[in-house]
């Protein structure tokens, strides 16, 4: 146990074996679904504000928007379902920098397990936000009266495109929390991106009744053609033209987002 | 050849126009603790840092039980268990969950990592709060759990960045219990502190480093040589009687007595019989006292005496003897115990 002897032999031996990685990296996201069970309040954007946000919108504006609340109810979820799944992606890197500034990252670092084991362990412990934003809108919306007009297969093929969207999302707010001073500022930067993007898109209204020169900024929001996207796979219709326009932009934020947050992932680790 | 667990050469580090670092060798053989002493910004975290591959060095090498930290990081990692200075243990997991992960991320079984985790709990008297979440523990018990967590590993060299930094006296001692304990059981520790006392209590060796640079190296008894050994430190009930007692520690310890500062006069003595004979004749005497002490010289001293200069002081003392006042303390370093070994020492005329 304490025999201190140099090996010149194992020098070159450093074992990155995949699934160590992957045993690593699930023992590193059940800490933070651990973490997340103390803390229920950390959980509040993937569970009480999207209803909120579909019970206020259906009730408060349904009718007045779209005539009527059910109507409303059918244009407005399949929306509020992939953006709140895609901006879930903030929590990762406000976690990840208050692991940094508490220093239980540098405990990870001390240990002999593969750089990457904490960022994938965080990666995988937001699927269960994702399902947990799907589960609780589709409970409540169903419960509202809100009807799948298509059919399961092409709803969850709704639900993975906003998976792939918040992964996209997450280089995002990783590299934020890579480079931000505090949790706090990574929270407050992303929110400063989040909500144009949520609210400047054809989530709540249809873009033609916007003014024109916002009708240009909604037109290439990616939200918008995310919750394009969501509605034509929940309620049928065409998806090719959003479904294009999304996958443009998973492909350009994760070209631009990850080199860079893996550089300066790299740079802590 | 001899072979060290912990060696180091020529490290320099800086952090944009700061050298934190301007080439320090360190070097520590196995199954001893080897203290880095220094004051704040002297550079000991960023040895330590390099040390355990969390930070690379600009220049230099440094090799952990054979294995180089830059080329074999994750070899020196499984050798390394680092306690940093700010206690790291997740705050939101129970101190089992906290040690639980560690042993799962060192590839334990489930059931071992489990019976780790009680055994380290119980050594740390840690078991009654084992299922409360750490938020809930006193600063000690953080400090306690993050040792424990470097521990999880049983690693062969142990980094203790200033591990009793703001802990009080009968913590500090229960550390120092551990840090033995770690080194009766085969580890070698680096510990990084601020206190002579700490070092004199613990290390078979002591590196002093100052502002990035190695100034002596050497034990602690051929460092007290150089400094002197202990002091004895009056403090008389009526400052009238200073003169008086000054006159009697002279005579007991058969040195000159200096005013460390106002109504107090200090001697260095040879052991800590003088202070049963001061004790005895300062009552004969019927001098009352408010302060009678006996300590080791402070940090502030050994560095007087290796560099000429106070600690994070920059002027060179001895050009400016009047600008020392007991006020030339480096702050963020007191903790109720360490009173004591921080007074400085002009020289006055009794």
């Amino acid at each position: 146990m304490t025999a201190i002897t140099a090996d010149p032999v194992g020098a070159t031996t450093v074992s990155t074996k995949p699934f160590k990685v992957i045993r690593h990296s699930a023992a590193l996201a059940k800490r933070s679904l651990l973490k997340t069970m103390r803390t229920p309040e950390a959980l509040l954007d993937v569970t009480l504000q999207p209803v909120i946000f579909l019970l206020l919108f259906t009730y408060v504006f349904g009718g007045a928007i779209a005539g009527s609340q059910k109507t409303y109810l059918q244009y407005l979820l399949p929306g509020i379902l992939a953006q709140t799944i895609a901006m879930s992606a903030t929590a990762i890197g406000v976690n990840m920098n208050t692991d940094i500034s508490k220093g239980v990252f540098d405990r990870f670092r001390s240990l002999p397990i593969a750089r990457s084991a904490p960022l994938v362990g965080a990666v995988l412990a937001d699927f269960v936000r994702y399902a947990l934003v799907a589960v609780i809108t589709l409970t409540v919306g169903y419960a509202m009266g809100f009807r799948i007009h298509t059919n399961p297969l092409e709803a969850g093929a709704a639900l993975l495109i906003a998976v792939a969207f918040a992964l996209a999302m997450s280089w995002v707010s990783v590299f934020l929390g890579m480079v931000a001073r505090t949790p706090g500022a990574v929270q407050g930067i992303m929110i400063l991106v989040v909500l144009p993007l949520s609210f400047g898109s054809n989530t709540f209204v249809q873009t033609g009744t916007l003014p024109g020169w916002l009708q240009g900024f909604v037109k290439v929001n990616p939200i918008t053609h995310l919750a394009g996207v969501s509605r034509g796979l929940f309620l049928g219709g065409p998806v090719a033209d959003h479904m294009l326009w999304t996958f443009v932009w998973i492909i350009g934020l994760t070209a631009v987002f990850m080199p860079l947050a893996l550089r300066a992932y790299g740079r802590k680790v | 050849m001899t072979s060290y667990a912990i060696e180091a050469e020529g490290l320099q580090k800086s952090f944009g126009e700061t050298k934190a670092l301007k080439g320090v060798d360190l070097y520590a053989a196995p199954g001893t603790v080897h203290a880095v002493l220094g004051p704040n910004g002297a550079g000991k975290t960023t040895s330590v840092r390099i040390l355990a591959t969390l930070t690379k060095a600009d220049a230099g090498w440094a090799r952990i039980g054979g294995y180089d930290v830059a080329k074999q990081a994750e070899k020196v990692r499984a050798t390394i268990g680092l306690t940093g200075q700010y206690a790291s243990v997740d705050e939101d997991l129970t101190g089992t969950e906290n040690l639980e992960l560690i042993g799962r991320l060192l590839d334990l079984s489930k059931r071992d990592a489990r019976a780790r985790a009680a055994e380290l709990l119980e050594w740390f008297d840690l078991t009654e709060a084992a299922k409360r979440s750490a938020k809930t523990y006193s600063g000690g018990m953080r400090r306690r759990l993050d040792l424990a967590a470097s521990l999880v590993g049983r690693p062969a060299v142990i980094f203790l960045d200033e591990p009793t930094t703001g802990l009080d006296p009968a913590k500090r001692e229960d550390m120092w219990g551990v840090v033995r304990r770690l080194v009766a059981e085969g580890s070698t520790v680096m510990l990084t502190t601020q206190y002579l006392e700490e070092a004199d209590a613990l290390a078979d060796e002591v590196t002093v480093i100052d502002r990035g640079q190695v100034i002596a190296h050497d034990t602690p008894l051929g460092l007290k040589r150089v400094v002197g050994g202990q002091r004895l430190t009056v403090q008389p009930l009526d400052p009238a009687r200073l003169a008086e007692a000054a006159a009697l520690l002279q005579q007991v310890s058969g040195n000159k007595a200096e005013s460390p500062r106002t109504g107090v006069v200090s001697v260095p003595v040879k052991d800590d019989a003088a202070l049963t004979e001061a004790v005895a004749r300062l009552s004969a005497a019927g001098i009352g006292v408010t302060e009678l002490s006996l300590h080791l010289p402070s940090l502030d001293e050994v560095f007087f005496s290796l560099v000429g200069r106070r600690a994070g002081d920059d002027r060179p003392a001895a050009q400016t003897p009047g600008d020392r006042t007991p006020g030339d303390k480096t702050p963020a370093d007191q903790t109720p115990g360490e009173r004591a070994d921080t007074e400085s020492s002009t020289p006055v005329a009794v």
